[in-house]
């Protein structure tokens, strides 16, 4: 909710009251509260309310990960083409609703609409962009290895599986965007926790992703204490993978102590400028390698039988 | 029954073990800074090969400033010219491979048959297939000019000394970094005879330092506030640990851990030619093998027929000296080793699992371990579900390849698995299902400087060998 009511009857004309938004979490394609029952206050970049988010506990972070779980096998298993065009939609959804987020975007970060114009417009962009890898990536880091001996030998990426993914905490939206898409692109499932300060952007993108036939709980998103959603996740043992982009330096450090209770692989946070074109980094970061070797054997004595 | 056969001892004249060795730093062999040594002995005699300075905090701190100074000028070499370098060591290596063959054997314990005709010809080839990359980084597929990342602090097993030190050396030095290595404690020899080599070879000074020791060496390498990247070979709750300690830190980390692999015969398997996987699935280097098939999960309807046929090759394995050419099963690599393999056999007897093993004579000195199969295992024993490192089998049933790939799933490992069929449908559909890291299909314990090989799961991260292998050593 990003109209402040006092505003809001200054330039309507009518007593008409606007209807405000009920944020809620996204979780296994539902749209709970938190179990918990708390709320906490957001406010924009001038301190004035604009909406009360879900305040997230343990429980919930947990219920998202069965969530996440859930959905692995069907999404891992669908084909590369069929997640590219899903993501594809995406793009498609946010598109229709830009003028939403583009206010949700400048009221979170403090940002002039042009601004938070482009911000939205590069977010569009960045899930045209994962939607274009799904069907590539693999040919581009996997392969044919040319062994010494008579056998086929072919390695080929495989998503790790359930990723925790600390949203970054400034970039509430295209970062945000830049965080999970290349997650879900190769076919993992997310848990995220979106900014901690601006969290409406994300709680929001929850509603486009319900309608851009992504199955449900291929991503979950979670607002409240970064610390206190993060710190379950990183020690959760059905969780493969985390992404500590929003994680400060201590909150990281404590994080990737209790992400080695199972080896989970761990993205550090660092410095990225989400304006730009990102690499492949964010993608192999969460893909596994799975090297298949069979006997090629041979058609005669000969070594030829054409 | 076992044919008779004459004794075929290969000739340890080829080796000179020399009585003491130090630590390889800068080029130079040096005592360690507190004077402590330990002794290495070779596991199937029990007799003491060489007496091998220790390393401590001190000398890593040493090893490691010289690996800094030597990786500017390192680093900065035109790759063709790191290429030359690892093409020599190479060819050294090849030259010089039934003397390591022989000195790993006898370090080791595993028969010289596996160290001449697997672990140094994957050495020399693992140097061979990195030294092509280091001048073509720029086609790896990693952008323009990657750079190295600095000193890598390797730590590596005991299983397989030199070809572990291969597969940790060649990609760091191809891709520009300087290494501090430490070999396992029950066998540093190989790897201080690779240190002549890099002599030999005209390595510069620093750029490849060796470090004897025990864990608590190892500790201090991975936790050295100037090593960049830390690469280890050993066991998942170690490796639980170097993770812990990197974390939080830029150093760049690789993990290649346990495993717990699954060996899947279905009914329409090749009976013969899968007995022999599985053979060299759980007995290749006494078991003692982080990707073994120490799981075979059988379709219920062969069970009897795989299982008769299974004990009957089993009984024509040969146990004993290890330098014997026709030597099966060698000694197990220490007492330590034993001890953990025996109390995991006792563990699985007591838990109501059935116990065998071919009649077989142990020797009276060394540490020796029968090849063993049990049967009635469920998923609930701790030998279904612990990486045991020795010559036994847990045999497990399954009737769908749905329960099949259920049960290979069902462990917080994933290192490699196995399948035998003749259908190549479903070859594909349940290598597609597996979560391994390594999948073979009517082979097993293939190995290959080309090929990836590394887990999912706890058996760690990071992949060696092949394009995959130069991500780890790269600023990528």
């Amino acid at each position: 909710m990003s109209e402040k009511t006092e505003k809001s009857e200054k330039i309507e004309k009518t007593e008409r009251l606007s209807v405000f938004k009920t944020y809620k979490l996204y979780v296994g394609g539902k749209f709970p509260r938190s179990e918990s029952g708390r709320v906490y206050e957001v406010s924009d970049s001038k301190g004035n309310w604009l909406a009360n988010a879900p305040q997230s506990s343990r429980k919930d972070a947990r219920d998202a990960v069965v969530a996440a779980r859930k959905a692995f096998g069907g999404w891992a298993g669908a084909t590369a083409y069929n997640r590219g065009q899903v993501l594809y939609r995406v793009a498609e959804m946010l598109e229709g609703r830009k003028e939403q987020f583009v206010r949700e975007v400048a009221d979170a970060e403090g940002l002039s609409k042009p601004k938070a114009a482009a911000v939205v417009d590069a977010a569009v962009d960045r899930w045209v962009w994962y939607a274009g890898w799904t069907d590539k990536i693999a040919q581009v880091i996997g392969g044919a290895n040319p062994v010494a001996g008579p056998y086929f030998n072919l390695s080929s990426p495989e998503p790790t599986g359930v990723v925790a993914v600390v949203a970054p905490q400034e970039s509430s939206f295209l970062g945000l965007v830049s965080v999970v898409a290349p997650v879900i692109a190769t076919g993992n499932t997310a848990v995220v926790i979106a900014s901690e300060k601006a969290p409406l952007p994300a709680l929001s993108l929850g509603e486009v992703l319900a309608t851009s036939d992504v199955p449900g709980g291929v991503v979950n998103i979670l607002s409240g204490r970064t610390a206190e959603i993060a710190a379950p996740l990183a020690a959760h043992q059905d969780v493969n993978a985390i992404d500590l982009a929003g994680a400060d330096e201590v909150l990281a450090k404590e994080l990737e102590i209790a992400a080695a209770d199972n080896l989970k692989r761990v993205l550090r946070p660092q410095a990225v400028d989400y304006f730009e074109t990102p690499g492949t980094d964010r993608m192999t970061a969460f893909l596994e390698t799975k090297t298949v070797w069979h006997p090629t054997g041979s058609l005669g004595a000969s070594g030829s039988s054409y | 029954m076992a044919f008779e056969y004459a004794p075929a001892p290969e000739s340890r004249a080829i080796v000179d073990i020399a009585p003491s060795y130090g630590l390889f730093i800068d080029g130079e062999f040096t005592e360690a800074a507190d004077g402590k040594v330990f002794k290495t002995v070779s596991p199937s005699t029990e007799e003491v090969l060489s007496e091998v300075a220790q390393a401590g905090a001190e000398d890593v701190d040493r090893a490691v400033k010289a690996a800094r100074k030597a990786f500017q000028k390192w680093s900065a070499l035109p790759g063709s010219e790191r290429a030359k370098y690892l093409f020599r060591i190479a060819r050294i290596v090849q030259e010089r491979s039934r003397e390591l063959a022989v000195l790993e054997t006898l370090d080791n314990g595993k028969p010289i048959k596996e160290t001449r005709d697997a672990d140094l010809p994957l050495v020399a080839a693992h140097f061979f297939y990195y030294a092509g990359w280091a001048d073509k980084l720029d086609h790896a597929g990693y952008g323009a000019n990657p750079r190295p990342l600095g000193v890598a602090g390797q730590v590596i097993p005991w299983n397989f000394p030199l070809l572990m030190l291969a597969w940790k050396i060649a990609p760091a030095l191809a891709t520009g970094n300087t290494v501090v290595l430490k070999p396992a404690e029950t066998t540093p020899l190989s790897a201080l005879f690779f240190a002549d080599i890099c002599r030999q070879a005209g390595l510069p000074k620093g750029v490849v330092n060796i470090l004897p020791g025990y864990g608590d060496a190892g500790a201090a390498l991975v936790a050295h506030p100037d090593v960049n990247k830390v690469a280890f070979t050993g066991s998942t709750a170690v490796g639980k640990e170097i993770a812990r300690t990197v974390a939080g830190t830029r150093k760049k980390l690789t993990l290649e851990l346990g495993g717990k692999g699954a060996n899947i015969v279905f009914d329409d398997a090749p009976i013969d030619q899968a007995v022999e996987g599985i053979v060299t699935g759980i007995f290749f280097n006494q078991g003692q093998v982080c990707c073994a098939g120490s799981r075979l999960l059988v379709q219920e309807s062969v069970q009897d027929e795989l299982l008769d046929s299974l004990k009957r090759r089993l009984s024509t394995l040969r146990l004993g000296d290890p330098l014997d050419k026709n030597t099966d099963i060698g000694a197990i690599n220490s007492a330590e080793q034993l001890a953990r393999i025996t109390a995991l056999a006792e563990q699985g007897e007591a838990e109501g699992a059935e116990r065998w093993s071919p009649a077989c004579e142990l020797p009276s000195a060394g540490y020796w371990f029968a090849p063993t199969l049990f049967t009635n295992v469920t998923q609930a024993h701790t030998i279904a579900r612990d990486e045991i490192f020795g010559p036994v089998l847990s045999v497990l049933t399954f009737r769908t390849p749905d329960e099949a790939v259920a049960k290979a799933n069902n462990t917080q490992y994933g290192l490699s698995a196995g399948i035998w069929t003749e259908k190549g449908s479903r070859i594909l559909a349940v290598a597609n299902k597996l979560r391994a890291g390594v999948v073979w299909s009517n082979t097993f314990n293939k190995f290959d400087p080309a090929s990836p090989f590394g887990g999912y799961k706890e058996s760690g991260f990071g992949r060696e060998g092949g394009r995959h292998g130069l991500e780890a050593y790269l600023d990528v």
